[in-house]
């Protein structure tokens, strides 16, 4: 907790924050998913900026009380900016002794620990791997711990509802949030609205669950009263005005999306296979069809890039989206979109791996799949978002260069991003430049393959116009008349004209700038993907240690903005943080010829501020 | 590139592009192509609405020789290509061009959900029992036994029948035609653009230079007449040399029977009428193997169901309907929102 100081506030006395990051963990099924959605609003409307991660197992219900099955729900809010999910956790919410073993290590010294003894039974204990129990024989070291029995103080609060014992025991995560509200002197009121909402018709739940979090609450108020413990308070955070709301990843991407079918006056056909963590999209766009927006659940991932490569033939914005081992089994149709140039965005939503890997947990380590992983020279675009509000304006981008281009564009988001949330400061749709499509209508002189002679775009012709009647395919087609040519010196012209194509992309992006620090320096810190906000803390960190650090952050992947290598010349060290083996590192360097330097973490967790920082100083020392 | 087409009437010739056809000489791709831009005259098909999609194998370069719309994909994924084209137009029409292997080997998922979901077009497979582009692979409709570079002491896996398994993935217009019958062809071909849902048309078709004659003991000039039989709706499934012989459902069993009129009693009423909506009948005549039964071809079944793109598309509108207010800013500030001054 940086920055703490006493202040003095009227009654009951609180502690000013900087900022602060709380973890609830518990089992799957207990709510903590909920809760933490919950916390964040409440965190929302006090003003405070915030990152969330999610963090829960693969498996829908995972064997009760296992350290497998934890599910949790980290926050870092304050009232200064907030770029990360916090490395370490000042409170931990721990519902049962699994719960408590997964993140004790990450906690930090002299954190607190809220735990509900009522969940330390032996059979839980055992499960978890304790020997014996922790906070019973004081095995805490320094973390402060309040015990309490969080299930028997809430089948207190909610017995005169008349709940089943099963129901009331799921109130238990109210009760919690209720005691983590007074600890941070949180409003109820939003958390009580929409329980009343969302348990309209059975009133039974919603009070119970209110009573719950009422008596959650008044545990701390008694016990702030009783002089053990201090409450906190943490500022309002100096943001940018205007209107906010929470979003997701998911949600960022998919109202992109329709904000792009929208500016580009094509209707969408979104096309998915279920996969984690990317089917999400799918059910949000599900939701959208009074938008005009198509969706189609396909047999399998394969026919989901076709059908929406088929869409894009008959004139729609095809979308299709899923995770690296989806995408690799779209990579022969995307192969075909490069090769009849059309527009088809595909989004990859990664998750670590190789193979199934860890479905639920974050990795960057597809890269070299989206530049690189087809047959046979098939460039395409490649842009990455960087956060869970900055997926939005990378979805209306990678429709904007698919259709001005004709190509595939690949758009990286990742599990973290996908999942976590953020205060995101709502654009206005008017203000998204218009990128109206107009197809090819003249038939004078007119060949599937005429192009523009300043993007290299094909003429879009769709099926429905009279006398553009047209043949495309896969087979090399002749650069003069758009028929089959099997001739060497065709071949040669297409496949030059194909990466020129790419290339000159480079041309209609924005200059590549500096998120923080000088044009020049010791060394620049160059990430792009969700590693954004541990990188920019790490390197304002470094600055306001006097280090001449600054940080680069790229959305364009490929091709890369005209002027990195000149802008990345300035500096005197290049340091690469990914959440992979070293895969932008690598194109760095083959690209520039330049020592870059990689800083690689694969452990399926995002990055903590003190990895990067440390790696800052150690190669400013060497 | 396109031929000038004649504002009055359309020839097969319109119909018909300036690229010079690639299939062997002799193959009876070219029959099949030809029947194609008849039928497509015969209709007057405007050819800017006419869509040819095929995936790949020799079958799969047929949209290059018709001049309407054509787009030639990747292997067994034209089903689903095909797809996408008719959510995002439904008006369209739509047909997918494919083969043996491009649709029942590599593409066989893709058939099944394109036949059960039941888009509005027609899937029209090429089958000559082999791999003829990739040099004459067995295929999943070869006969056991088939001798080829990759099974050169026989094949020995089941061969499927394309129609049985339309019929199992509930197809509901299922149909059969030969390419050397001219005549009969683009009848079959105006029955399937007609159906409204997917329309799965399987035509036995020579590979003169890896399976040449393989159907010979139906389609052979000699044989043919007593060994084809054309089903058609609510008529006696009569044929033969003297159109005296029938199938008869055989008492008491679930099974047909071949007999002939006028001989141990039996009379023309015996002859089964053909009831091409009758699913039990089709399975029955699809089965159905030369030379101890004719070869079934013709509407083996038909049956009218709602289609998904008509669906969707209706699921789209009452949407639209129901919630005029489609405004993505107005979406954007539903729920939990909160100003920062």
């Amino acid at each position: 907790m940086e920055g703490a100081t006493t202040l003095s506030v009227d009654k009951p006395v609180r502690k000013e924050l900087e900022d602060v990051v709380v973890r609830f963990a518990g089992d799957s099924g207990d709510g903590v998913q909920i809760t933490g959605g919950q916390f964040t609003l409440t965190t929302a409307l006090a003003g405070n900026d915030f990152t969330t991660f999610p963090d829960f197992p693969a498996e829908i219900r995972a064997p009760a009380g296992t350290t497998f099955g934890v599910s949790a729900f980290q926050i870092h809010f304050g009232s200064r900016e907030i770029r990360t999910a916090g490395d370490a956790p000042d409170v931990l919410v721990a519902l049962n002794p699994a719960a408590l073993k997964v993140s004790l290590d990450d906690l930090d010294k002299g954190g607190l620990i809220i735990a509900d003894i009522g969940a330390f039974t032996e059979r839980n204990l055992k499960k978890a791997g304790y020997d014996t129990n922790p906070i019973a024989n004081d095995n805490l070291g320094d973390h402060r711990v309040i015990a309490i029995d969080i299930t028997k103080a809430t089948l207190e609060a909610v017995k005169e509802h008349g709940l089943s014992q099963k129901e009331a025991v799921r109130c238990k995560n109210m009760w919690t949030l209720g005691l983590v509200y007074w600890l941070y002197d949180r409003d109820r009121q939003p958390t009580i609205d929409w329980l009343n909402q969302k348990f309209k018709n059975r009133q039974d739940i919603s009070r119970s669950n209110v009573a719950a979090l009422n008596a959650g609450h008044a545990y701390g108020e008694t016990m702030e009263i009783s002089g053990e413990r201090s409450a906190y308070t943490v500022s309002e955070a100096d943001i940018p005005p205007g209107l906010y709301r929470t979003v997701t990843g998911i949600e960022a991407l998919s109202w992109g999306l329709v904000a792009a079918s929208q500016k580009t006056g094509l209707r969408m056909v979104y096309a998915g296979y279920p996969i984690t963590p990317a089917s999400a999209i799918l059910h949000t766009l599900s939701q959208l069809k009074h938008f005009n927006v198509i969706t189609f659940q396909a047999e399998d991932e394969i026919a989901a890039v076709c059908a929406a490569l088929g869409g894009s033939y008959a004139g729609a914005l095809g979308v299709t989206a899923s995770s690296g081992p989806g995408i690799a089994l779209k990579t022969e149709a995307i192969g075909l979109a490069i090769s009849v140039e059309l527009p088809l965005i595909v989004i990859n939503v990664q998750r670590a791996g190789p193979s199934t890997g860890l479905p639920t947990k974050t990795e960057q380590s597809d890269l070299y799949q989206a530049v690189f992983g087809r047959n046979a020279d098939s460039p395409l675009a490649v842009i990455a978002a960087r956060s869970p509000g900055d997926c939005f304006n990378t979805a209306v981008e990678a429709a904007r260069i698919a259709t001005k281009y004709m190509t595939p564009v690949m758009l990286l988001a990742d599990g973290y991003m996908a999942n976590a949330s953020e205060p995101w400061l709502i654009p206005d749709i008017n203000n998204i430049e218009d990128m109206k499509v107009e197809f090819h209508s003249e038939t004078q002189g007119f060949h599937p393959f005429q192009r523009n002679d300043d993007t290299l775009a094909r003429s879009w012709a769709i099926p429905g116009t009279p006398g553009l009647e047209h043949r495309i395919g896969g087979i090399e087609k002749s650069y003069t008349s758009g028929d089959i040519s099997y001739e060497p010196e065709n071949h040669q012209i297409m496949t030059d004209i194909r990466k020129q194509k790419i290339d000159n992309i480079a041309r209609d992006i924005p200059l590549q700038d500096i998120e923080t620090g000088e044009e020049n320096g010791h060394m620049a810190v160059v990430g792009w993907g969700s590693t954004y906000g541990p990188i920019n803390r790490s390197v304002q960190r470094a600055r306001s240690n006097g280090k001449k650090v600054s940080h680069v952050h790229l959305r364009h992947i490929w091709p890369l903005p005209s002027n990195l290598e000149s802008l990345l010349n300035g500096f005197d060290k290049i340091l690469v943080p990914e959440m992979n083996t070293g895969q932008l590192v690598t194109l760095i360097r083959s690209q520039y010829l330049m020592p870059a330097i990689g800083l690689n973490k694969i452990s399926g967790q995002p990055f903590k501020v003190s990895e990067i920082t440390s790696a800052i100083q150690k190669h400013l020392e060497s | 590139m396109n031929v000038q087409i004649s504002p009055d009437k359309l020839k097969a010739k319109d119909y018909a592009t300036d690229q010079e056809v690639r299939w062997c000489p002799g193959c009876g791709d070219y029959a099949i192509v030809r029947a194609m831009q008849n039928t497509m005259a015969e209709l007057q098909a405007p050819p800017e609405k006419t869509v040819f999609i095929s995936g790949i194998g020799c079958a799969a370069r047929f949209p290059y020789y018709m001049a309407t719309y054509g787009f030639h994909t990747i292997h067994g994924r034209a089903a689903a290509i095909a797809t996408g084209t008719k959510l995002a137009n439904p008006d369209l029409d739509v047909w997918v061009i494919s083969g043996d292997g491009d649709a029942l080997s590599i593409g066989g998922n893709h058939l099944f959900h394109v036949l059960r979901r039941n888009i509005n077009l027609q899937f029209i497979l090429f089958n000559n029992e082999i791999y003829g582009l990739t040099k004459g692979q067995y295929s999943p409709t070869s006969q056991i036994g088939t001798r080829t570079p990759s099974t050169p002491l026989g094949s020995i896996d089941n061969p499927a029948s394309a129609v049985e398994f339309a019929l199992g993935c509930g197809a509901q217009f299922v149909a059969r035609g030969i390419d050397s019958r001219q005549k009969h062809l683009p009848e079959v071909f105006k029955r399937a653009r007609a159906h409204h849902g997917a329309s799965f048309v399987e035509i036995f078709q020579n590979c003169i230079v890896y399976n040449d004659g393989i159907f010979d003991h139906f389609t052979e000039k000699s044989v043919a007449i007593d060994q084809q039989i054309v089903c058609e709706h609510n008529k006696p499934l009569m044929f033969g040399q003297e159109n005296n012989k029938g199938l008869r459902i055989v008492p008491g069993q679930m099974a047909l029977e071949v007999v002939t009129v006028g001989q141990n009693g039996v009379t023309k009423d015996d002859i089964t009428i053909h009831d091409e909506t009758n699913k039990i009948m089709a399975h029955l005549l699809a089965d159905m193997k030369s030379p101890a039964f004719p070869t079934a071809i013709g509407v083996l079944y038909c049956n009218q169901k709602s289609t998904y793109e008509t669906a969707i598309h209706e699921q789209l509108k009452s949407e639209i309907k129901n919630k005029p207010e489609a405004d993505l800013n107005a979406l954007l500030r539903q729920g939990s929102t909160w100003t920062v001054d």
